[in-house]
């Protein structure tokens, strides 16, 4: 048996300032497997990759290959190249402006020319005994996302590999393309190669894996045969169903009980984007935190930025108070009092080299107007004001906000949008990323704004999070929604089902 | 090891704290030129009366003169650090564009006679005029630099080589030469007054920026789309009409300069007029410490930087190097300044300044 | 998600979805080319019909080739380098002025004009590479230093006398069958000068580099796109470096072949021709964002751009001025028809 091992990770460590990205994390994978490795965003699923194709150092651990007992070293891509191990990553790269046969050959031919002839040739040969439709000759920014990603692999498979490791491929294919890639996989597997396979969608793993290993934080959850892990299993060993040990914030929060609280704040109708939504209906009432719910690529976030005008819509309705508006940019929303939270802090988020008071004042200085500008007396007033609000740990206001830690960045954007007083708070992700302590003091927040009138829709990958604090929850699936929960319905069991969809 | 590490860039506090303020390179720039220049020859500080063209009094030395034209430097340095902040690249089109703004007003002013007895309207509206026209052509880079997304060097590259054929085109190649003595108030003197015109006018382009920056949120926003395109474009901001608009306020001080220009020679020599001043402009902003990929900036550092950059200039002339020999000295500089910001080079630095500390605690 | 599907994504069918994007836009480049020439020939009279007038065009642009085709291996790695004008004029120069002032010899000459290329090359090639500065800065100092550094060596124009070089540059290689009979009944031989012979040999040699070897290869997958050749195990620095020294020593090679062609040594020399070779390079169908390129187009793009300079010329718009806002005019075109191509192909690959 032991000899079938082909790839064993030992006692994986690695951290990153601030962060524990892997604890003592174990790896095993055999010839000729298909070994899912999955994990919600965070879960230490990419560390693990990165350290295992040289991109990443670890701090601790061994990797042993081919079930030698040395020790593999790897320090670079290179080195992991030449133990044998290559990638495919959800991004190509690859070079689109060259042909598939150079894409297949380049950077590991022997010599200072190129023959033309003998590599179309041998790239054609191998295309064919791969099943890949692609002709050698072909500019490879020509060929489809899957017939580009089948090259990578096409390459990697030349390249003699022992380990494939397979990083989200299908993110952006159709079912046709996933299929004919699964077929290709199939193949491999048939030859030999051990193959890790991440990816979001639950069905693919069922459909090709023969073993899951969870990560969850950064630690070993466990190693399963598929047969003996069913569906809704596995995203409770993903999202962590350990019980609760904090608190049940909700109840230290009435729920918002003005007049008006059953009145529509904002409708939307058929709302799509150009970021590959299907159309979708959604209410949001006054002072009602509600939550879009579903895995990482469902279309949560899409759904969300449709609404704040982030995406390019393309078409549905908005109303808000039972008026329709027209909301085709940021500004539009933020006229209208909604506040958005991006989901990816360093990228949509913070603007790093700014001082956190001009981070803070910024949206509603764009709201106020070009001309008005707040005076610095203000502009520190209201700095200071949340920074004091929200406890933010800076050492100053004029601190660039690139040199906080997460967690206070992340309350920056927060004051940032609170400073605007929206009426519809949309949070993406708000605890991604940040310490405990801080997770629990924006729930807490949240509530608190909804029982002062504000809707908020509140979203996270942590499914006890989102019971925490919505009080109804939208559930998506492969960019679509798929069912709505609320009251008695609000459970872990139930959100997990309608999750994985169909049977259990 | 760490830790002593920390404790000493703390020891280091009070001279790391001004080292790093923005205004220390150009002061340090400026103190290093001044006392070569005071070891060398101090009379370069020599201020004397001396007499204009038209007889008054004025004030003349090396001093002078570095007030004099770099004022004209600052005005543009204004422009360029707005264009390099938000959109982190340069635009080396704005020698040609002032050849372009001269050439306008010279055509208001004269019409199709070369050589006018008076002026066909007031110089006000042929400056007008010529601030349209440079505006326009600053909307033509930003429109092709926001809107077609090429990189600002390679899109002000075209009107950098069309530039001053268009403002022959529009003089129809010809010179015109301007003989009222009111006109070269703005270039030179204006009678009773002995300091030079292009300082005053520096210091009203100097105090409109300091007032538009803070009566409007141009500074805040620029800055926003010069760090963070995407998110600024989430906090409601148009970041390609603000890219748009900065090429346009430069469009505006080049205009300025093109009056000073044609004031300052009473005419215009198409391929000479402001030659190679993009290189001073960039390197105005440079000096600063703003970087030159964009984002946050420092608008007095710029403004300071273009004097400093002026009084390189004039310390190289007075070592009778000549005009034509300059660029090759200031491509120095600039180079030494690229490299010392280079990121890649700061984290070698800033590796070899701990492994000296850590060394020496050791 | 799922039911994606576009002709694009599935279809491997129509041909010029096949065709890479060098080849389209090399096509593009060619036709226009004969367009333009057969256009000048109707509207413009005989004169165009004539051997001689495009082997004229030719001689009178033989440095231009030269250093378009080392400008369109920067662009195609994904750089730019603005000095090659300044390099071309301090080369001429320094030649001038060793073969007249120092009495050298004609190779000397040619030493010192490929040193000084190298010299250039290295050090722009090392600060973009290596130190990660953008191209554009850098080689914007190096265009002023050697636009300095030229009237440093000498500031004023003069034409060299070295017979040596004077018979060098009046040499004429005949080019057999293309002469034609001139009023008299006299058979005169069509000629080009010897520049135009380097041109042909430096563009094949590059055509061969680029399409037959690794280092041709690479600049194309560093041009497309840097990480991606990272990852497929291709040496970017250097491959950055290396274009960057071949472009300033083929500016090196251009300013010799400049130099015989003028004959003389000025600090205005070359003028401009930093933009002629971007346009060039542009309107021969190298992308400004990397990894696409032909030197065949290049020299297409050269011979497109001094054609319709010409063109101008005799229809009558021969002020000087004219040539600087035809240049600019075509280079703002294509840059457009470049971005919007870009743009729209994004679109389709996203959707």
């Amino acid at each position: 048996m032991s000899n079938n091992i082909i790839l064993e990770m030992k006692n994986i460590n690695k951290s990153f300032p601030g962060v524990r990205a892997l604890q003592g994390v174990d790896f095993k994978l055999n010839k000729g497997e298909i070994h899912a490795l999955m994990g919600e965003n965070g879960a230490g699923k990419s560390t693990l990759i990165k350290v295992l194709t040289g991109v990443y150092e670890k701090d601790e651990g061994h990797i042993y290959i081919d079930g030698s007992d040395k020790e593999t070293v790897i320090h670079s891509p290179q080195d992991a190249q030449k133990a044998g191990i290559s990638t495919v990553y959800q991004e190509i790269t690859l070079c689109p402006n060259l042909s598939v046969a150079e894409n297949m050959y380049i950077g590991r031919t022997e010599g200072a020319t190129t023959n033309w002839k003998k590599m179309n040739q041998d790239a054609d040969k191998l295309l064919k005994s791969l099943d890949i439709p692609a002709k050698a000759t072909q500019q490879l920014g020509s060929c489809s996302i899957a017939v580009q990603q089948m090259v990578a692999i096409a390459r990697a498979v030349d390249m003699d590999c022992k380990v494939l490791i397979l990083d989200e491929p299908t993110s952006s294919l159709d079912e046709q393309e996933v299929e004919k890639l699964f077929g290709l996989m199939r193949d491999l597997k048939a030859r030999g190669v051990g193959i890790i396979f991440v990816t979001h969608f639950l069905d693919q793993v069922y459909e090709v894996c023969d073993k899951i290993t969870v990560l969850r934080d950064g630690q070993l959850v466990g190693e399963y045969t598929i047969s003996e892990l069913p569906r809704v299993k596995l995203v409770a060993k993903m999202l962590g169903k350990e019980l609760d040990d904090m608190s049940d914030i909700r109840g230290e929060q009435e729920a918002y009980s003005g007049e008006d609280a059953s009145d529509v704040v904002l409708e939307a109708e058929g709302l799509y984007s150009d970021a590959g939504i299907k159309p979708f209906d959604f209410y949001i009432k006054k002072g009602e935190v509600n939550g879009f719910t579903g895995l990482l690529g469902s279309g949560r976030s899409e759904c969300v930025r449709a609404i704040f005008g982030a995406d390019r819509v393309l078409g549905g309705k908005v109303k808000k108070n039972g008026k329709e508006v027209k909301i085709s940019k940021p500004l539009d929303a933020m006229k209208n009092g909604i506040a958005y939270l991006p989901e990816d802090r360093k990228k949509d988020g913070i603007i790093g080299d700014l001082s956190v008071r001009d981070n803070i004042i910024i949206a509603s200085q764009v709201l106020r107007g070009f001309f008005k500008p707040y005076t610095k007396a203000q502009a520190n007033k209201f700095a200071e004001e949340y920074i004091k609000l929200l406890d933010i740990k800076t050492a100053s206001a004029d601190t660039p906000i690139k040199s906080l830690s997460g967690g206070n960045q992340q309350k920056v954007i927060l004051a940032r949008w609170l400073m605007t007083h929206p009426e519809y708070l949309i949070l993406d992700e708000p605890t991604r990323g940040i310490d405990v302590g801080t997770k629990i003091e924006i729930q807490k927040l949240v509530l608190k704004l909804a029982s002062e009138g504000m809707s908020v829709t509140f979203i996270s990958s942590e499914t006890d999070e989102m019971l925490r604090t919505c009080s109804r929850m939208v559930v998506m699936r492969d960019r679509k929604v798929v069912g709505e929960l609320s009251g008695e319905d609000l459970t872990q069991n139930k959100i997990m089902s309608t999750i994985a969809g169909g049977e259990k | 090891m760490g830790k002593t590490g920390v404790k000493n860039e703390k020891g280091s506090g009070f001279l790391g704290k001004i080292v790093r303020q923005q205004l220390f390179i150009p002061i340090a720039a400026l103190l290093i030129l001044a006392i070569f220049n005071l070891i060398a020859d101090p009379s370069f500080f020599k201020i004397t009366m001396g007499q204009s063209s038209s007889g008054d009094p004025v004030l003349s030395g090396y001093l002078i003169t570095i007030l004099d034209y770099g004022s004209e430097l600052a005005i543009l340095a204004i422009g360029m650090t707005l264009v390099t902040a938000a959109s982190g690249g340069q635009d080396i089109s704005v020698g040609a564009a002032i050849a372009i703004a001269g050439s306008v007003i010279l055509r208001v002013l004269c019409g199709t006679n070369s050589r006018p007895e008076e002026l066909r309207t007031s110089v006000f509206v042929a400056f007008l005029v010529a601030c349209v026209v440079a505006m326009l052509f600053g909307a033509f880079n930003g429109i092709l630099v926001a809107y077609f997304k090429i990189q600002p060097m390679v899109a002000t590259l075209i009107l950098y080589t069309a530039g001053r054929s268009i403002a022959a085109w529009i003089n129809n190649n010809e010179l015109p030469i301007i003989s009222e003595p009111s006109f070269a108030y703005y270039g030179g003197f204006i009678p009773g007054i002995p300091i030079p015109t292009p300082f005053f006018i520096a210091m009203i382009c100097v105090i409109i920026t300091a007032l538009v920056l803070k009566f409007t949120n141009l500074g805040l926003y620029t800055q926003a789309v010069g760090i963070n395109e995407d998110s600024s474009r989430l906090n409601g901001l148009n970041p390609l009409f603000i890219k748009f608009l900065s090429f346009v306020i430069l469009g505006l001080c080049v205009a300025v300069v093109g009056l000073i220009k044609v004031s300052r020679f009473q005419t215009i020599n198409y391929s000479v007029v402001a030659k190679d001043i993009e290189m001073d402009a960039i390197l105005a902003v440079a000096l600063g410490g703003n970087a030159l990929s964009g984002g946050k900036f420092n608008m007095a550092a710029s403004i300071l930087g273009a004097y400093v950059i002026q009084f390189l200039t004039t310390t190289l002339y007075k070592f009778n190097v000549q005009s034509d020999a300059l660029p090759a000295y200031k491509a120095v500089v600039v180079i030494l300044l690229v490299v010392l910001s280079a990121p890649s080079v700061r984290a070698k630095l800033s590796k070899i300044g701990k492994n000296r500390r850590v060394k020496e605690v050791a | 998600m799922t039911n994606k599907s576009s002709a694009t994504k599935k279809g491997f069918g129509s041909k010029s979805k096949n065709m890479s994007d060098t080849n389209m836009l090399l096509t593009i480049t060619i036709v226009i080319f004969f367009v333009m020439y057969i256009g000048a020939i109707l509207f413009l009279g005989e004169g165009f019909l004539k051997p001689q007038t495009f082997l004229s065009i030719l001689s009178s642009n033989a440095a231009l080739i030269i250093t378009s085709c080392g400008m369109s291996i920067v662009m195609i790695t994904g750089g730019i380098d603005i000095s090659v004008g300044g390099v071309v004029a301090l080369v001429s120069m320094c030649s001038a002025v060793y073969l007249d002032k120092q009495n050298g010899s004609v190779g000397g000459a040619i030493l010192i004009s490929l040193a000084i290329g190298l010299a250039f090359g290295i050090v722009q090639g090392f600060l973009v590479a290596y130190l990660d500065i953008q191209p554009f800065i850098v080689s914007l100092a190096g265009m002023f230093f050697a636009r300095g550094m030229t009237t440093i060596v000498n500031n004023k124009p003069f034409n060299v006398e070295n017979k040596a070089f004077v018979a060098l540059k009046d040499a004429r290689v005949i080019v057999p069958g293309l002469g034609s009979v001139n009023r008299l009944g006299k058979y005169i031989d069509a000629y080009v000068e010897i520049g135009v012979v380097v041109a042909l040999l430096v563009v094949l040699a590059l055509f061969i580099i680029l399409r037959w070897t690794k280092l041709g290869r690479g600049f194309y997958a560093v041009g497309g796109n840097a990480q991606s050749a990272l990852m497929l195990g291709i040496n970017v620095k250097r491959t950055k470096f290396i274009s960057h020294v071949l472009c300033s020593l083929l500016a090196g090679i251009g300013g010799f072949v400049y130099f015989m062609h003028v004959g003389s040594g000025s600090p205005s020399h070359a003028m401009g021709m930093e933009m002629n070779a971007i346009a060039s390079s542009i309107i021969g169908g190298t992308m400004l964002t990397g990894g696409v390129g032909n030197i065949i187009g290049t020299l297409f793009g050269v011979l497109s751009l001094s054609t319709i300079q010409n063109i101008v010329a005799s229809a009558g718009f021969d002020e000087a001025w004219w040539t600087g806002i035809t240049i600019a005019v075509m280079l703002c075109l294509f840059l457009v028809i470049q971005s919007v191509v870009m743009a729209k192909k994004k679109k389709t690959v996203q959707s």
